[in-house]
């Protein structure tokens, strides 16, 4: 083995980590979408009237956050089949880290949330708005504003966390790289490649977000 | 198999997994606070290289993911003749991932230490050196330990991924459970567990601890 990088292994497995590249921004995508539901579900829930499920929620979240994601995949993955599930690499592994990332955002949103004045629930109050109208119609458009940055730093987030769907068997870059450098006997290659995909994307992405959220600001006059 | 039994039997291997994830904790932690003080005072330096320097250092580790980082400094520093054994490669990628997130909070903290502080150190005719030890570093610590407390809880669940490079950490040793006796439920659950526990029952209060201490010393409660 030596170090010296071979361009003709570079274009023969290009093709291969970019069609898993297609799949990480998939993981992605879909693992966010997800964690954009379930947070919103666990922020309001953190709101509810009844003390237990506020407590047991906040709880749920906290623990979450601070176990760690690669454990997490694994609990669903291997611990689903046990309760007569039987969930492939993909489900679970989106499963999880969707669930994982809905516990950050829903601390985006509460913030987000808590940030809405108090005039703006007793104005709905006072115009008898029911409570699905005030949060649709007038709260959660309003706490979005403010957590657009948070939620941008997750979605950059989720993304780089894609590769840990690896260690149950989902075909993303980090999967594809190992393939490769196990089958050419090569790491070099096709491990830069991977963080040179990932810098790629990640940079231009944090750039785009940037600009959205002073777009943003602009528009709102902030 | 009820959990009590199975943690009987399994208690040693458990103990020992978690004993290895504290010292790769410890390890990283040190790392990465290290790495963040130079770089993120670097990145304030008046010298375009060396602030040129700390800003690729950043976007490098940001910018990749951690799981990429620590196959690369395995697998392929090797190539380069820098071979780290595994314990060793995996405390260090965790480190220099954490102190790259860590930097920009070192950063921003000695930005947020008030003008006039660093103006009458100047007036005393402190030296550069003195000013940012004696004065601005001290205040920095007490702006930037908050996040920190998030961040080292970031870094603990950093360091489940060296299991993948066979350090006997306590995600490892759950991972060998589970493989041999399918017991799924109680092998990734206690692991979990024992996370959640050092998360929340040693490094915040440690870090509450520290935000109280630091402030003590600085006259502020």
């Amino acid at each position: 083995m030596n170090f010296e990088w071979s361009w003709t292994l570079t274009w023969e497995i290009m093709p291969r980590l970019l069609w898993a590249t297609a799949n990480t921004l998939l993981a992605a995508g879909a693992g966010y979408a997800i964690a954009l539901v379930g947070g919103l579900i666990f922020a309001l829930a953190q709101r509810a009237a009844l003390g237990p499920v506020r407590w047991a929620v906040r709880e749920f979240v906290e623990f979450i956050r601070s176990t760690p994601l690669v454990l997490q995949i694994f609990f669903v993955f291997y611990v689903a089949p046990q309760f007569g599930m039987q969930l492939s690499p993909w489900t679970s592994g989106l499963l999880a880290i969707g669930l994982h990332y809905s516990a950050y955002l829903s601390e985006v949103y509460r913030g987000g949330l808590e940030a809405v004045p108090r005039g703006q629930w007793e104005a709905c109050r006072a115009i008898n708005m029911s409570a699905r109208d005030t949060y649709f119609r007038i709260i959660i458009p309003q706490a979005l504003v403010p957590a657009v940055p948070g939620m941008g730093n997750y979605l950059v987030g989720i993304l780089k966390d894609t590769p840990m769907l690896s260690v149950i068997g989902v075909m993303e870059l980090m999967h594809a790289a190992n393939s490769i450098g196990s089958e050419h006997y090569r790491y070099l290659e096709p491990f830069t490649l991977v963080g040179l995909i990932f810098f790629l994307i990640s940079l231009p992405t944090a750039g785009l977000i940037k600009l959205l959220e002073r777009r943003l600001r602009l528009g709102l006059g902030l | 198999m009820p959990i009590w039994e199975f943690l009987q039997r399994y208690s040693s291997v458990v103990m020992h997994g978690t004993w290895v994830t504290c010292l790769q904790f410890l390890l990283a932690a040190l790392v990465a606070v290290s790495i963040a003080l130079v770089i993120g005072i670097g990145k304030l330096s008046a010298n375009p290289l060396i602030r040129g320097a700390c800003v690729v250092y950043i976007e490098l580790f940001r910018g990749t993911s951690l799981l990429v980082q620590l196959y690369w400094i395995f697998f392929v520093l090797p190539l380069f003749g820098i071979t780290l054994p595994n314990f060793t490669a995996g405390f260090i990628s965790v480190g220099l991932n954490y102190g790259a997130y860590g930097a920009e909070l070192v950063r921003g903290a000695i930005q947020a230490v008030p003008r006039g502080q660093w103006e009458a150190a100047t007036a005393l005719s402190m030296s550069p050196f003195a000013r940012m030890r004696r004065i601005i570093l001290p205040q920095a610590i007490a702006i930037m330990l908050p996040p920190w407390g998030n961040l080292l809880i970031e870094l603990l669940k950093g360091t489940a991924l060296v299991s993948l490079i066979s350090v006997t950490d306590l995600m490892f040793q759950a991972k060998q459970i589970n493989a041999s006796t399918y017991l799924s439920a109680q092998a990734f659950g206690t692991a979990l567990i024992i996370y959640y526990l050092f998360a929340r029952g040693l490094i915040t209060p440690s870090m509450r601890w520290a935000e109280h201490a630091v402030a003590r010393r600085l006259g502020r409660s």
